[in-house]
């Protein structure tokens, strides 16, 4: 027992390495293209200052430092960061901290469902459409996992909101919560009444690549060596799916969902931004948009990490589930 | 005369292909191939590597791809197999005893996979016959990948003799093995028709079926050309019918190695009549005409219209 759990923690350290080097390159490439670009963000916090003259800028200039070398800013940033400092958040003038912590609950929530809805809803369809290959219900899926894919996120949840909250009225056109009450009145109910619409949009996004995964993954199962001899011995069709085909493709439409973190993490951005859901991702266009530095930032170091823990567990997995990997880790 | 358990009458297999974009095309694997299968017997299918032999296998247990096409008749104990009945059998009365390794569910445990679906056989007769075959305790935890390869045939052939089937096909059970461990390995099978079952052998391995078979039918193109008694082989080309078959028993290391010329044709690239008549010394305008059918000689059958 004691060797498994050294050996896990031997994992654990070694991904946590791989981790704090990629988080470095990600906060190095993430401050050099801040530097190239023509945010400015002496203008976003003058903004919220009132107006000042051109002396009183160049002290603030000289305040800030956006005049030293960019080498000297970025060790200041990351000594900052090291200390657990992400700086102030221009546009809403409260610590960075605060904020990601604040609108990632709200994301989580949403990124969270849609991905188990995704998730489930994609293996079941690949399933069938693997069960009944070039069958009518296989080709009519298929068409519509490739439409789906096809189809920009922005879009279908314009559509999606047109149809289902504009027309029929059945959900509200946007944010977390009813507008009028404080966040301490709001309901669990009316938190996921708010949350349907952004999560459906998102995981109609990307059930079909899960679903088209699973198909072909049951397809190459059933066409198997081992699929031949177990019907041999007179297991059905089903009885083999139960058997030996949900066992062998269950684990890489796992991996695929654990490793679509990225594209959640990107579609939420969009999500939110259509249907005003104050989530990470319409906090991070907004520090875009608006020069916020410290706010983009550190949601960028943020999301690198959100995305490395979801590669992460599909790599971990993998060594817990499939016997040959577990073998050849030890 | 016993009964025969499994008659095979004319089988075809044919698959539908696509040569160009537009052209479709029957590429006829198996043609007119004929086999009866007796009680307490071992019968040989013997022929060259790649010619078919496997989905032999597959159209007796009625599990060829849904794109294959198939003719003719078979019978089990005299009733027409049809899918229905083939689905009835399989597993109970048909077994197959697989070539490889990637016959097992790679993620599916050896006890679990060897006991099967329905669990027809309480788990002590399965640890029994492991400790009979030699197994070492434990096999069962064991997955796919971790068993040695003799390990593995072990396990496979297991399976079949747990099974309470009459019929156990086995689809080139020898192909990686020493000596030693394929006689092992046929021993099994030559034990199981001893004990009442039949025994389908399909190898390429013609040498060890001389000495395990009762009878041996020789695969030659798609079909049988000679289904002979075992004694013949082991007596040599004057006791056997078909040109292939001397030309093959004189091609044995032991009977002088001699090479016949040219290769077997290709399905889908088969000549006119008597498939074998083009590397035939005996062929004349005559076999090029139409497949000559199977005829009784000496108590063999044969297909050759020269067969003496």
């Amino acid at each position: 027992m004691s060797s498994i759990s050294g050996r896990l923690l031997q994992t654990f350290l070694s991904y946590g390495v791989r981790i704090l080097l990629l988080l470095l390159v990600v906060s190095i490439i993430a401050f050099a293209l801040v530097c190239l670009s023509p945010v400015d963000p002496i203008q976003q916090y003058i903004l919220g200052v009132g107006s000042v003259s051109a002396e009183q800028r160049e002290e603030l200039e000289d305040y800030w430092g956006v005049n030293d070398a960019p080498v000297e800013r970025y060790m200041n940033w990351l000594t900052a960061l090291l200390h657990g400092d992400f700086g102030v958040s221009l546009l809403y003038r409260r610590p960075v901290l605060d904020i990601i912590g604040e609108r990632f609950l709200n994301s989580i929530a949403l990124m969270f469902s849609s991905w188990l809805l995704s998730g489930v809803i994609g293996f079941t369809l690949g399933c069938l459409m693997g069960m009944y290959r070039e069958r009518m219900t296989d080709r009519i899926l298929k068409k519509i996992c490739y439409i789906l894919s096809s189809i920009p996120t922005f879009w279908l949840g314009l559509i999606l909101l047109l149809v289902f909250s504009v027309y029929l009225k059945w959900f509200p056109i946007g944010f977390s919560s009813p507008i009028g009450i404080t966040s301490s009145e709001v309901s669990l109910w009316q938190r996921l009444y708010h949350l349907a619409l952004p999560a459906i949009t998102l995981s109609l996004m990307s059930f079909s690549q899960i679903a088209l995964h699973t198909r072909q993954k049951l397809i190459d199962v059933m066409e198997s060596d081992y699929v031949l001899f177990a019907r041999s011995r007179g297991e059905s069709r089903f009885t083999v799916l139960r058997r030996h085909g949900l066992r062998n493709i269950v684990l890489p439409a796992l991996t695929l969902q654990f490793a679509s973190f990225a594209e959640l993490f990107g579609g939420s951005v969009i999500a939110e931004n259509v249907f005003s859901y104050p989530g990470l991702g319409s906090a991070v266009s907004a520090a875009g948009l608006n020069s916020d530095v410290p706010l983009l930032l550190g949601i960028t170091i943020f999301s690198t990490l959100f995305v490395c823990i979801g590669n992460m567990i599909a790599n971990l997995l993998y060594g817990v589930v499939d016997p040959q990997i577990r073998e050849a880790q030890s | 005369m016993k009964e025969p358990l499994l008659e095979v009458v004319d089988l075809s297999v044919s698959f539908k292909m696509y040569d160009s974009l537009l052209e479709r095309k029957e590429l006829k694997v198996i043609s007119d191939l004929s086999l009866t299968l007796y009680p307490n017997e071992v019968l040989a299918v013997a022929g060259s590597s790649g010619s078919g032999k496997s989905l032999l296998a597959s159209a007796i247990l009625g599990l060829l791809p849904p794109h294959a096409k198939i003719g003719g008749k078979m019978y089990y104990q005299g009733r027409r197999l049809t899918p229905a009945l083939q689905k009835e059998l399989r597993g109970s009365q048909l077994a197959l005893v697989p070539q490889s390794i990637s016959y097992l569910d790679p993620l599916m445990k050896i006890g679990k996979q060897v006991d099967g679906h329905k669990k027809p056989h309480p788990a002590s007769d399965r640890i029994k016959l492991f400790e009979h075959l030699g197994l070492p305790k434990g096999t069962e935890k064991l997955y796919p990948f971790q068993l040695s390869g003799g390990m593995a045939r072990r396990v496979l052939v297991s399976t079949a003799i747990l099974s309470s089937a009459n019929i156990i096909i086995a689809d080139e059970p020898t192909p990686g093995m020493s000596l030693e461990q394929s006689i092992e390995a046929l021993s099994m099978f030559r034990q199981m028709a001893d004990s009442g079952k039949a025994v389908i052998l399909i190898t390429h391995d013609i040498d060890l079926a001389f000495q395990f078979a009762d009878r041996i039918a020789v695969f030659y193109a798609g079909t049988t050309v000679e289904t002979a008694s075992s004694e013949d082989f082991r007596t040599g080309p004057s006791a056997l019918r078909h040109p292939y078959s001397k030309a093959l028993w004189n091609a044995l290391p032991q009977n002088g190695f001699v090479p016949l010329p040219g290769f077997q044709p290709y399905a889908g690239d088969l000549p006119q009549g008597c498939p074998f008549s083009p590397r035939c010394p005996m062929s004349t305008p005559e076999c090029q005409k139409t497949m000559p059918p199977t005829q009784k000689i000496r108590g063999g059958e044969v297909r050759c219209i020269y067969a003496t």
